[in-house]
């Protein structure tokens, strides 16, 4: 290993990182959108009126089933194909494609949170008088909370990483910015390993973000415990 | 229905009560009535109906058919309230079911804050008071995992009592605690009792319902089988069925 090879990879990597706003805007924007909208779905999937039920777990069941590459296409080449009036941006097509898969998959994420709770839960907030809205909100979703956070990290890493199928419909995110780099100058086992690096990176930072965020709720918890025998 | 004085409205009134789970008849028509101030306790073997028949009267289940009032309000009315309701009656359930995320203090301040709009303040002075009543005026700030299971089902009483409700529903309460526990949540109940409370009592402990009930009902295979007087019931059961069941728990 020389000079030349070191200042080529740091060239490479400087190249790459150029991409990098568009890898965290389409994380942050989809992420955005999937939690709103694995919300709502999760809410309408434990409902009791079956025809909010049935529509949301077959878009869940669908999304789940179609391959996330496929959505993209379908969502940004196959859409404006067909409405050819509108004007669509490519960028906030793959956050809506993004965000439809991840709501899709969050929403279980969710739901099992929520189904976490024991059922006697809800039964004791229940029988104290509780309205349903009232145990939900103070007895299950704390609860639950509690439960799904890890799993939401996983999902956060796991879209994260899916961005780079964004490359496939040409946003400049940084594996986009990799696969131009190899047509140009051929070098595709120093750029893709450069590119591997980076995403690993990345995942680090957000599962280590994601460990002091539960070590700060844990440490809130025990000053709420503390501060009142004090 | 006062006639004279003398005769009480009850205050649970259970008419011919039928629930099922599937193909298996739990209730097979049930009628109760409970008296302001009396403690009826329920016995009978596993599977007897009697855990349903407590879960029905504050429609945690709800009946096939059949009525159920409490204090005048029939439970299976649209118009009814069933909110309104259960903050009259109080239950206290086999497995505690305190809300883990909330210390003692808050598991028992949490239904009058939401349920009847009290201000923080007095939602917590009340329970306060009703920890000091069950003996864990210590422990308010203790979180459910802290506790023994003892102290957890003494919150849990503490809890059901903040809503001051008219009757108390006890569901099994000392069947899943460790023997040298079981004592002190009696305790706890049996003081309630000389208070008036009015108690609907399910246990295992025969000997804690003659002690406690005016009155001892026995139930299986979904029905009452004998009621009456508790040392009448078990020193001198009429049906075989009864004097079967006190043969393998009084032994």
């Amino acid at each position: 290993m020389n000079f030349e090879t070191i200042r080529k990879a740091a060239d490479t990597l400087q190249y790459l990182l150029g991409g990098l706003q568009w890898t965290a805007a389409l994380m942050v924007c989809s992420m955005l959108v999937g939690l709103t909208l694995g919300l709502l779905l999760a809410a309408a999937r434990l409902s009791r009126y079956r025809l909010l039920r049935w529509p949301c777990a077959a878009y869940i069941e669908t999304l789940r089933g179609v391959p996330l590459l496929v959505t993209l296409l379908f969502i940004v080449y196959g859409l404006p194909s067909a409405a050819t009036e509108w004007e669509l941006n490519d960028f906030w097509l793959t956050v809506a494609a993004f965000g439809a898969c991840y709501g899709a998959y969050l929403a279980e994420t969710f739901r099992a949170g929520i189904e976490s709770v024991d059922d006697g839960q809800s039964e004791a907030a229940r029988a104290l008088g509780l309205n349903s809205r009232q145990t939900m909100a103070h007895v299950v979703l704390p609860q639950a909370a509690r439960n799904v956070l890890p799993a939401l990290v996983n999902d956060a890493v796991a879209l994260l990483k899916d961005t780079s199928l964004a490359s496939a419909v040409a946003i400049p995110e940084i594996t986009q910015l990799a696969r131009r780099e190899v047509a140009l100058t051929y070098d595709v086992f120093y750029v893709y390993a450069l590119l591997g690096c980076v995403y690993l990176c990345l995942t680090l930072c957000l599962s280590y973000i994601a460990r002091i965020l539960e070590k700060r709720g844990f440490r809130a918890e025990s000053a709420r415990l503390h501060s009142r025998s004090a | 229905m006062k006639k004279g004085g003398f005769a009480l409205n009850p205050l649970v009134s259970i008419r011919d009560l039928h629930k099922s789970f599937g193909s298996l008849k739990v209730l097979k028509g049930v009628s109760l009535d409970v008296n302001p101030g009396e403690k009826a306790v329920i016995i009978g073997p596993s599977g007897s109906g009697k855990s349903t028949l407590l879960r029905c009267v504050n429609w945690l289940e709800r009946p096939d058919s059949g009525q159920i009032a409490i204090d005048g309000n029939v439970l299976n009315e649209k118009t009814t309230n069933i909110n309104k309701v259960r903050a009259e009656v109080g239950m206290v359930f086999q497995r505690f079911n305190l809300f883990p995320h909330r210390t003692a203090l808050q598991n028992v301040a949490m239904a009058p804050r939401l349920a009847l709009k009290l201000q923080r303040e007095a939602a917590e002075q009340k329970a306060q008071r009703l920890l000091e009543q069950v003996g864990l005026e210590d422990k308010a700030d203790a979180y459910p995992n802290q506790l023994s299971g003892g102290q957890q089902q003494r919150v849990a009483i503490a809890r059901a009592l903040a809503m001051d409700p008219k009757v108390m529903l006890f569901d099994e309460v000392t069947s899943a605690l460790d023997p040298e526990l079981v004592y002190e949540v009696l305790e706890a109940m049996k003081r309630l009792a000389d208070e008036g409370m009015t108690m609907l009592i399910v246990t295992h402990e025969v000997r804690f319902g003659e002690e406690v009930g005016d009155r001892l009902i026995f139930m299986d295979d979904g029905q009452i089988v004998e009621q009456g007087k508790p040392r009448e019931i078990l020193r001198e059961p009429k049906q075989e069925r009864t004097q079967a069941f006190l043969k393998r728990v009084l032994w």
